[in-house]
């Protein structure tokens, strides 16, 4: 056994309650002096909680936090910055106009002899040292709009390591990251590991967990279920406890796709980001893209569902030429889309669960511009049940679900539809294993129906687990095709990376 | 359906009621004039402008827009249709007209808006000049005087022992309400006000909404005018000016959110009650009008402080 003086942290029987949910049921959460603690759970465990908890966010309803075996009041975020705890969001939290360097140093701006003036100099110099730190070449002086996500989330980490901090919280870090930023990002971590800070890290990929953690701690609706040495435990026995149960085979694959052809794209061209894309749905098929993240795939989802015009080529469903000028028309058509920013681009955050997933059929449920509440309560009550969404209730506003559960809200949103082909852009991102097993298995079914299925994702064994065939798509263009029985995770990083195959 | 979010709405606006009722406590202590049945029906015929208007208002803001040509559009609407009366066509008529007239150049804003995309702020300020400068042009600057008898009911109508103007802005806010907390046309505004890509991505005519909730908002500003104009016998091209203040006033003391996809036409009714309280008291107290709007303007700051103060206990 560790000596309880070697905890740089420890949390004491921390309760949270939200209005109709537990989400920190009495938990105890101790971690050492330079470890990585990773922190696993499913959607709506209390991952977030926890750390909100610990980064004066969440104010607890009872317990105790410890620091350095000293008690301590951590009352704003404010305050944890100043004890050396900083966290880095599960949704990043830059200001997009500000610059790198402004995003680094926000309200701790180095300023001249009077305060009021900041020293812009030193603050680009410091910023500089900073992002070097990370082996990161950019100029402090660019907007953060204009970065991708992945430098985003080192200039978090940068801001982090500006503070001096001793434990930096990560949550789910690497949810928008290629695994060649993942790489970059877990060399870092090891580095600051190395110079004694403890980092916490949340994360829904156990492979991740399991190379780069020293522990980890299991939650689970709000209790702690376990914390281990990572060497001690398997992925079955964290995935078991987690999700409180065995969890049957990931990818379920029983559909075979049909005959008929329900879509298909010929010639697409759009400026520099799509060239001359072709290629066919069938009913019942799951087409998987892949590619890098800026490969355009996105892009290509964009301009079936009406969002982006494109220069040329043809888009037929089920044999019709068709022309699709706005995301209504799409839907009209029988298109669904999922966004992959489900903040952004899906949500409506300040309205409930039920307005969330309803708000594509309202018009059917509706005589004369009255919509059935009781009939639409049913729906939602039906969807909730059917895919294990979290919530006390219909009537919860979707800003307090977790991000699994937003996710799975939007999914039944498009699902009320009954669409003939669905687009999905990342549907697993930031969702847990048992509720990734529930969307496979929901995916499957829809195939089953008939529904054509177009799943974007960069995650590789996902993608070579549930399609009946793959594109790769490297800079707009497709550069490989697979079937069910060619795919292998190689040929389609060879195709993404380099553009296609050397027949050798 | 919301059993739930009505008790969460009124909780928000706890706060707003508090503030009500301590001012209605504070000025029937000082004037024992203000708690009496006429002083409060005509407390009720004042607000009944600005709380039409105000309805329009707030669904404009539920979208993250704003409507600054609401006092123009009734000018303008206000003179034309006291002309249509002078010359003698039927008093519906004149009223259809004029509230049509209303509703397009709403229309126009939201067109502005949506298909020029220049920002409501923007397209309505010019709406405002440019409404009110047709007034000014139309009538050369001279008040239209003496209506017709059958139309100046609209403004000072009784029905029983209330006014008339008080029973239509009662039904304004009533469909207001059906409008948008009932139907799925509101359940629409207040998604686009929330989250205008996602409401795009999920297939709700967005800009449809958009011109629509300007339309309207024209629309009921022509009403009001007509209610304005009955009850004066008299429409002058300045009429209305400035009003748009008192109706933006009122839905943000009403917990509407500038930001959009959030507030309510009740709220927005405590608001128009609010501020016609103040107009009231301050004039019952014999209120220097130098101090009136200084008072005005203070009495709106707590009542939002102590709003914002319940919003965050909630
Ligand atoms: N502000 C809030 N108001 C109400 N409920 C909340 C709030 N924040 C979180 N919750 C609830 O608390 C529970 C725990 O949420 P939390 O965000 O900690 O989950 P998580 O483990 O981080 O999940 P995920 O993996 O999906 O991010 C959930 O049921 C969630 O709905
Ligand atoms: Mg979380």
């Amino acid at each position: 056994m560790i000596e309880q003086n070697n905890f740089i942290l420890s949390m004491e029987n921390i309760i949270k309650i939200f209005p109709g949910v537990t989400a920190l049921d009495d938990v105890t959460f101790r971690a050492e002096f330079g470890e990585i603690h990773a922190l696993v759970g499913e959607n709506g465990a209390g991952k977030s909680t926890l750390m909100k908890v610990l980064a004066g966010i969440n104010s607890p309803d009872s317990g105790s936090i410890n620091l350095d075996s000293e008690i301590v009041e951590i009352g704003s975020p404010g305050k944890a910055q100043s004890l050396g705890i900083s966290m880095i969001h599960q949704e990043l939290a830059l200001i997009p106009y500000l610059t790198v360097g402004q995003n680094i140093y926000l309200g701790r701006e180095p300023h001249r002899k009077i305060k009021t003036f900041i020293d812009w100099k030193k603050l680009y110099k410091q910023a500089k040292v900073q992002l070097s730190r990370l082996d990161m070449d950019i100029d402090p002086k660019t907007l953060v709009v204009n970065i991708p996500i992945a430098q985003q989330q080192m200039v978090e980490v940068a801001k982090a390591l500006s503070i001096n901090a001793k434990i930096i919280v990560m949550d789910e870090p690497t949810s928008a990251l290629t695994d060649k930023e993942t790489k970059i990002l877990f060399r870092v971590m090891r580095h600051l590991k190395d110079q004694g800070i403890t980092i916490l890290y949340i994360s829904h990929r156990l492979e991740e967990i399991f190379e780069i953690a020293d522990r980890v701690t299991v939650l689970r609706d709000g209790f702690h279920i376990s914390t281990s040495i990572i060497s001690d435990i398997s992925s079955d026995d964290i995935v078991k406890m987690m999700v409180g149960r065995e969890l049957g085979d990931l990818y379920p694959k029983k559909n075979v796709p049909q005959n008929e052809c329900v879509l298909e794209v010929k010639g697409l061209s759009s400026g520099k980001l799509l060239n001359n894309i072709s290629f066919h749905l069938n009913k019942g098929e799951v087409l998987g893209i892949s590619g890098l993240i800026g490969a355009g795939r996105t892009e290509l989802a964009r301009a079936l569902f009406g969002i982006d015009t494109f220069d040329h080529g043809e888009i037929f469903i089920n044999g019709d030429s068709v022309r699709i000028r706005s995301p209504r028309e799409a839907i009209s058509m029988g298109l669904g889309f999922l966004t992959e920013d489900r903040k952004e681009q899906g949500l409506f955050l300040g309205m409930s669960v039920r307005e969330n997933i309803t708000i594509s059929v309202l018009k059917e449920f509706s005589s004369f511009g009255f919509p059935f509440f009781s009939k639409l309560k049913t729906l939602t009550e039906k969807f909730i049940k059917q895919m294990n969404i979290r919530t006390p209730n219909i009537h919860q506003k979707v800003k307090n679900l977790s991000g699994g559960n937003q996710q799975k809200v939007l999914i039944a949103r498009w699902l009320n539809l009954n669409p003939r082909v669905l687009i999905l852009d990342e549907p697993t991102r930031g969702i847990d294993v048992g509720a990734k097993a529930e969307i496979y298995t929901l995916i499957d079914r829809l195939a089953g129906d008939g529904v054509g299925i177009i799943m974007i994702s960069s995650e590789l064994p996902e993608i070579i687990g549930i399609s009946d065939r793959v594109i790769v798509i490297r800079e707009g263009s497709i550069t490989g095709e697979f079937s069910r029985e060619e795919l292998s995770q190689d040929k389609i990083m060879q195709c993404a990376a380099t553009g296609g195959i050397d027949e050798s | 359906m919301k059993k739930s979010e009505k008790i969460n709405g009124y909780g928000e606006r706890f706060g707003l009621i508090i503030a009500f009722f301590i001012m209605i406590i504070t000025i029937s202590f000082l004037s024992d004039r203000f708690l009496t049945l006429p002083n409060i029906l005509n407390i009720l015929r004042q607000s009944s402008i600005n709380g039409i208007i105000a309805v329009g208002m707030t669904m404009v803001i539920l979208t993250a827009g704003i409507d600054l040509s609401v006092g123009s559009i009734l000018g303008l609407t206000a003179v034309i249709t006291a002309d249509l009366l002078h010359s003698g066509i039927p008093v519906f008529l004149a009223i259809l007209l004029g509230l049509l007239l209303g509703f397009c150049i709403g229309f126009v804003n939201g067109l502005l808006i949506t298909k020029f995309k220049i920002p409501p702020f923007i397209a309505t300020l010019g709406m405002m000049t440019l409404a009110r400068g047709l007034a000014f042009t139309y009538t050369q600057g001279k008040p239209i005087t003496g209506l017709n008898e059958s139309f100046r009911v609209i403004g000072t109508g009784m029905i029983g022992s209330i006014p008339l103007p008080v029973i239509i802005a009662a039904l304004v806010f009533f469909l207001g309400y059906l409008f948008l907390k009932r139907s799925r046309h509101g359940e629409n505004i207040y998604a686009l006000g929330n989250n205008e890509t996602a409401a795009e991505f999920s297939g709700i005519p967005v800009k449809r909404y958009i011109s629509l909730v300007y339309a309207l908002s024209g629309f009921l500003s022509a009403l009001a005018g007509m209610i304005l104009i009955g009850r004066l016998d008299s429409a002058q091209p300045i009429i209305g000016q400035g009003y748009e203040f008192d109706a933006i006033a009122a839905v943000v003391v009403g917990g509407t959110s500038f930001t959009g996809g959030h507030g309510s036409v009740w709220g927005t009714l405590i608001g128009v009650l609010i501020i016609a309280v103040i107009n009231n008291g301050l004039n019952l107290l014999d209120v220097s009008s130098f101090y009136e709007q200084v008072v005005k303007g203070v009495v709106i700051a707590i009542a939002l402080l102590l709003h914002r103060l319940a919003q965050k206990k909630n």
